[in-house]
């Protein structure tokens, strides 16, 4: 029996080993939301698809449907992004948790989810580019990747009763700023410069962001993991290992 | 869903990686219908395999004593060191005969996504290795993909401040394939022609 094809640009989120020389590649599409596809001998050395199903590619990808994997039949690469992060530990480590957020925000397999795919590309490339501080190519993702799933920090007004900010207390379990009215007990107290820089990320005001002191950086950094860790079922496992120094070849 | 000790058989084999259900169920059947002794002597196996072979306290290689062959064997050289994912990739490189210093097997390669970070590979007891001072190179082998190269580039980043050359396998090894793949000739080349990093 035929199987039915298709055929759609792709990044490569996962990667893992099947078998004696077989991968499982999980992919995010640009039409056919996330799926995940068996690339057969690719750890051979005669592979023909050779080194293009690497983590973190963007490709073009023709893939047979099956009942419960899909198969990889052809690829073509259109921008190998993960080539850019192998001499860049601190790069690869943020790439690994950009690719594990999009996985977990695509729950349901072949749901179409173009614009996180896009986002996700955006995040990639620009990390690849290396114009940016990893820090904040990654913050802006994460931000942003929330934003998408419904449930960004609020950041200037509080986030149960919607008083209009500035607000200094921030609580992960109530949502982001809160009023003093509303405030939980153990709130967090960010300074105003880390609330100034998540909103710039997740607005794409880079030239704030860009300006931004390292040490803010980290301290928003912090309230980006926790916010997300906290509204995931399970954690992230590469969030905690991504490496925060900030890479020697920007 | 077969009953009792069938089942139980399948299960088993079913949890082996690359082994999914179809094949569990197909070997399950061939124990079942193989000759007694055969199945005695594999199950003698895998129970010897758990209870006489360990890790290497020196290099994490497979060893059926303290130490593994490779490390008491005195004829090595203790200033050259090969850094590797696994312990088959030690046979992979001892078979092109490029090498005579001695190894170090991280148990796998750093890979955040599976939540595999330096801490949980052993790369503390390899700084501690190199701290002793006898090692004047280097070289990692880890496999010529993505995670291999990101391990590789971590170990340089922490071990060539120590002062010590750090060298990785040449390029012509394949993108994307486990260097246990790799045959002798190209591997033995990629070692030949390593590069200082
Ligand atoms: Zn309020
Ligand atoms: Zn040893």
């Amino acid at each position: 029996m035929r199987r039915p094809l298709y055929r759609d640009d792709a990044l490569v989120l996962r990667v893992q080993r099947l078998g004696e020389a077989d991968r499982i590649i999980t992919l995010l599409t640009r039409r056919h939301g996330r799926v995940r596809a068996v690339a057969k001998g690719v750890r051979k050395t005669t592979s023909r698809f050779g080194g293009r199903l690497e983590p973190f590619g963007l490709v073009d990808v023709q893939c047979s449907e099956g009942s419960t994997l899909d198969t990889v039949t052809q690829v073509e690469g259109k921008d190998l992004f993960g080539r850019h992060f192998l001499d860049d530990y601190p790069r690869y480590t943020a790439a690994n948790a950009i690719a594990e957020t999009a996985e977990r925000l695509t729950p349901v397999e072949r749901e179409p989810a173009l614009r996180l795919y896009l986002l996700t590309v955006g995040a990639l490339r620009a990390l690849a580019g290396r114009e940016r501080a990893t820090t904040l190519v990654l913050d802006a993702y994460l931000l942003r990747a929330m934003a998408h799933a419904g449930w960004a920090p609020a950041l200037r007004d509080c986030a149960v009763c919607a008083n209009p900010g500035p607000h200094r207390a921030f609580s992960i379990a109530a949502g982001g700023v809160v009023c003093p009215n509303c405030r939980p007990p153990g709130a967090a107290h960010p300074s105003q410069a880390s609330l100034d820089l998540m909103c710039a990320l997740l607005e794409g005001d880079w030239v704030a962001a860009d300006a931004s002191d390292v040490k803010v950086r980290g301290e928003s950094s912090g309230f980006v993991a926790a916010h997300l860790q906290w509204h995931l079922e399970r954690g992230l496992r590469s969030l905690p290992l991504v490496d925060r120094r900030e890479s020697q070849n920007r | 869903m077969y009953e009792g000790a069938i089942q139980d058989l399948i299960d088993e084999l079913g949890r082996l990686p690359g082994i999914g259900p179809k094949s569990a169920q197909r070997l399950a059947f061939h124990v079942l219908s193989a000759d007694t002794t055969d199945i005695k002597r594999l199950a003698a196996a895998l129970t010897r395999v758990k209870e006489e072979v360990r890790f290497c306290s020196t290099c994490y290689n497979v060893a059926e004593a303290e130490q593994c062959r490779i490390c008491r064997d005195p004829r090595r050289r203790d200033d050259a060191l090969c850094v590797v994912e696994e312990p088959k990739d030690v046979i992979a490189i001892e078979r092109t005969n490029e090498f005579r210093g001695r190894y170090h097997v991280l148990g796998g390669a750093i890979n955040p996504l599976e939540g595999i970070g330096p801490d949980q590979l052993r790369i503390r007891e390899l700084m501690a290795r190199l701290s002793s001072g006898d090692v004047s190179e280097l070289i990692l082998a880890t496999d010529p993909n993505t995670e291999g190269e990101a391990t590789a580039t971590y170990l340089a980043l922490m071990v060539k401040p120590m002062g010590i050359t750090v060298s990785r396998l040449a390029s012509g090894l394949p993108v994307g394939g486990d260097l246990e793949y790799a045959d002798e000739i190209t591997l033995g080349r990629a070692f030949e022609g390593r590069r200082k990093l």
